[in-house]
C-alpha cells in the first residue's frame, strides 16, 4: 500500500519522534522542521468546535422534531435542514469569512482575519443537518409503547423525552456524533477559506490555523515535485489522518456496545 | 351493590376524526373490585379504557364528551392536570414495554420522576412482592428488564405500576401476549391486588372475565350492552346479543 511505503520512506529522514512531537510544521520552508503536532492542533480544534456547535443544537433539534414538532412544523423544518445539507462547502466557507469573522471581531477585537473559531462554527452548521437528521431517525425508532409507559406512570412530555426518548436513542447519538467527527476532520474547502494555511501549535481559536486535511490539498495543488521529502509528507499526514480515523470507528463501536440500550 | 362507586363514567362518547369509537356509555366502577370489560375485536374496549387516564390525549384526532369522575376529581376538567390523573389511575398495556433499563430502575422511575416520599428499596421491594416476582429477580435487580421472559416482564410493568401506589390500575388484555402458564400467576394474582387496588380489565377471554371479575361490562359497536355482576351476566344475562357473546356463537 503506497500509503505505508510512502510514509515508511519519509521516515527514513525524518526520525518518529520528529515527525510525532515536533512543535513546527514548516516542510517548504527553509529552516525545514516537521513536527506534525500544529496540524493535529488545528484539526482538534475544528472538530472540537464545530462538534460544540453540531452536536447540542443537532439533538436539540432532532428531539423537538419528533417529540414535539406539529406535521405542519416538521414539513417547513425538514426541507430547510436539507437545504442546508445541499450548500457546496466553498459556500461556507466565504459565509465565515464575510460574515463569522466580523461578528467575532466585534466581540474579540483580537480576532485574526483567518481563524479557527470561525471555521468551525461553520463546520458545525454544515454538519448540522447530518446530525440532526440522524438524531431524529434514532429518537423516532424508540417504540411509542415506551412513551406511553412513561406517561401512565404521571411523567411530563419533558421527563418522557429526557429520561425514556433521550436515553432509548443514545446509540444512534453516539453514531451520529462520530459522523460528525469524521466529517469535520474531513472538512477542507471551508476550513482553509476560514482558518488560513498557517501550521500553528496554538490552542487559541481565534488564530489562524491549518489543519491535516487542509495541508494535503495545499500540498497537492501546488507543484511539489513526486519522490521529494516535501512530497513524501502528504502520505505521512495521511496517515496520521487513517489512524486517527481508524481509531474513532474502534472506540465509537466500542462504545455503542457497551452503552447501548437495547429495545425489542 | 353496596359497594362504593370510585369512577363514575357518565354519558361518555369518543370519536376518533367523525368515527364514533365509544357511543354514550354510562358505567360505574366499584371499589376494590374487579371490573371486566369485555366484548368483541375493535368494538371499543381499549378506546374506552384509555379514556379513564386520558391517555387518548396523545392520539391526533381523537375526541372525548361525557364525563368521569375519579371521587371529586372531573377527569376531563380543562383544569385537571393529567399528570396528577396518571399518579392516581396507573394502566398496564397490552404488551409488556419495561424500560430498557435494571430491573430496579423500572420500578424506581415512576416514584423517582414524582418525588414520592419514602425508602426507595423498600418500595421497590414491595412493588415486586405484591406482584409476586421478587423471589425471582431479587438477586438480580440490577439485570436489565429486557432480559426477563415475557410473563415477568408483564408482572414487572404491574409491579412498576404498583410502586406509584395508585387508587384504580387499568390493564389492557394484560394477558393476550403470554403463554397459559404466565396468564394463570397473572390471574392469581389480580386477586390479590384487589384487596388494595380497584382493577379494570379488557379482555377479550370470557372464561378470564369469569374467573377474575366481580362485575362484568359488555360493549358492542361502541355501545354498553349489559353491565352487572360478572355471575349475572354469564348465567342470566338480560340482553340476548350478550348471550349469543357469552356462550361463544360469535365474536
Ligand atoms: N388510533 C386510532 N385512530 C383511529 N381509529 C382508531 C384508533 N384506535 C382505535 N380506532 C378505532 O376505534 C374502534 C375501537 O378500537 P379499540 O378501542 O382499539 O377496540 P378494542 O380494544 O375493543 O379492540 C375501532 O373501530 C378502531 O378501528
Ligand atoms: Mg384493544
Amino acid at each position: 500500500m503506497v500509503l505505508a511505503v510512502e510514509t515508511y520512506s519519509f521516515l527514513q529522514t525524518v526520525p518518529l519522534t520528529d515527525f510525532l512531537f515536533g512543535t513546527q510544521w514548516t516542510p517548504l520552508l527553509v529552516p525545514k522542521s516537521y513536527g506534525v503536532l500544529p496540524l493535529l492542533a488545528g484539526t482538534f480544534m475544528i472538530v472540537v468546535g464545530a462538534s460544540l456547535v453540531a452536536i447540542p443544537i443537532g439533538v436539540a433539534s432532532a428531539l423537538f422534531l419528533s417529540e414535539y414538532a406539529s406535521d405542519r412544523a416538521k414539513r417547513t423544518l425538514k426541507p430547510i435542514l436539507e437545504v442546508l445539507a445541499g450548500i457546496p462547502t466553498v459556500v461556507y466557507g466565504f459565509f465565515a469569512l464575510t460574515y463569522v469573522t466580523p461578528l467575532l471581531k466585534t466581540v474579540f477585537p483580537e480576532t485574526q482575519v483567518f481563524n479557527a473559531a470561525s471555521a468551525a462554527i461553520v463546520v458545525g452548521i454544515m454538519i448540522l443537518p447530518m446530525v440532526a437528521s440522524l438524531c431524529d431517525d434514532a429518537f423516532r425508532a424508540v417504540p411509542n409503547s415506551l412513551r406511553e409507559g412513561a406517561y401512565s406512570l404521571g411523567a411530563t412530555s419533558f421527563e418522557v423525552t429526557t429520561r425514556v426518548v433521550f436515553p432509548a436513542g443514545l446509540s444512534g447519538v453516539l453514531a451520529a456524533f462520530v459522523l460528525a467527527i469524521s466529517r469535520a476532520i474531513g472538512e477542507t474547502m471551508a476550513v482553509t477559506l476560514a482558518a488560513g494555511a498557517t501550521p500553528n501549535l496554538t490552542l487559541n481559536p481565534l488564530e489562524s490555523i491549518q489543519t491535516m486535511t487542509a495541508y494535503i490539498v495545499q500540498v497537492s495543488l501546488g507543484d511539489t515535485p513526486a519522490g521529494t521529502l516535501a512530497y513524501q509528507t502528504l502520505f505521512a499526514v495521511a496517515a496520521v489522518l487513517f489512524l486517527i480515523t481508524l481509531g474513532l470507528n474502534v472506540l465509537a463501536n466500542y462504545v455503542l456496545n457497551r452503552f447501548r440500550e437495547v429495545y425489542e | 351493590m353496596e359497594n362504593r362507586v370510585i369512577l363514575d363514567i357518565d354519558d361518555v362518547c369518543i370519536r376518533y376524526g367523525e368515527d364514533l369509537a365509544v357511543r354514550n356509555v354510562t358505567l360505574p366502577i366499584y371499589e376494590n373490585q374487579i371490573t371486566a370489560i369485555i366484548g368483541p375485536s375493535g368494538c371499543g374496549k381499549s378506546t374506552l379504557l384509555r379514556s379513564l387516564n386520558r391517555m387518548n390525549d396523545f392520539i391526533h384526532g381523537c375526541s372525548h364528551t361525557g364525563g368521569i369522575a375519579l371521587g371529586d376529581m372531573d377527569i376531563y376538567d380543562p383544569a385537571t392536570d393529567p399528570v396528577e390523573i396518571r399518579l392516581r389511575i396507573g394502566m398496564v398495556f397490552q404488551r409488556p414495554n419495561p424500560f430498557p433499563k435494571s430491573i430496579y430502575r423500572n420500578i424506581a422511575w415512576g416514584p423517582t420522576i414524582n418525588e414520592l416520599k419514602g425508602d426507595m428499596d423498600a418500595r421497590v421491594e414491595n412493588a415486586l412482592r405484591r406482584a409476586a416476582l421478587w423471589d425471582e429477580v431479587k438477586d438480580r435487580l440490577s439485570d436489565s428488564a429486557l432480559n426477563l421472559s415475557g410473563g415477568q416482564q408483564q408482572r414487572l410493568c404491574i409491579a412498576r405500576a404498583l410502586a406509584m401506589e395508585p387508587e384504580v390500575i387499568l390493564m389492557d388484555e394484560p394477558c393476550s401476549a403470554l403463554d397459559p402458564v404466565s396468564t394463570a400467576r397473572i390471574e392469581d394474582l389480580l386477586f390479590e391486588l384487589k384487596e388494595n387496588f380497584t382493577i379494570v380489565i379488557v379482555t377479550h377471554n370470557m372464561q378470564q372475565a369469569a374467573r377474575v371479575s366481580q362485575y362484568t361490562a359488555f360493549l358492542e359497536t361502541g355501545k354498553l350492552i349489559e353491565f352487572g355482576e360478572t355471575e349475572d351476566v354469564f348465567t342470566n344475562p338480560k340482553n340476548e346479543r350478550t348471550e349469543e357473546y357469552v356462550t361463544g356463537r360469535f365474536g
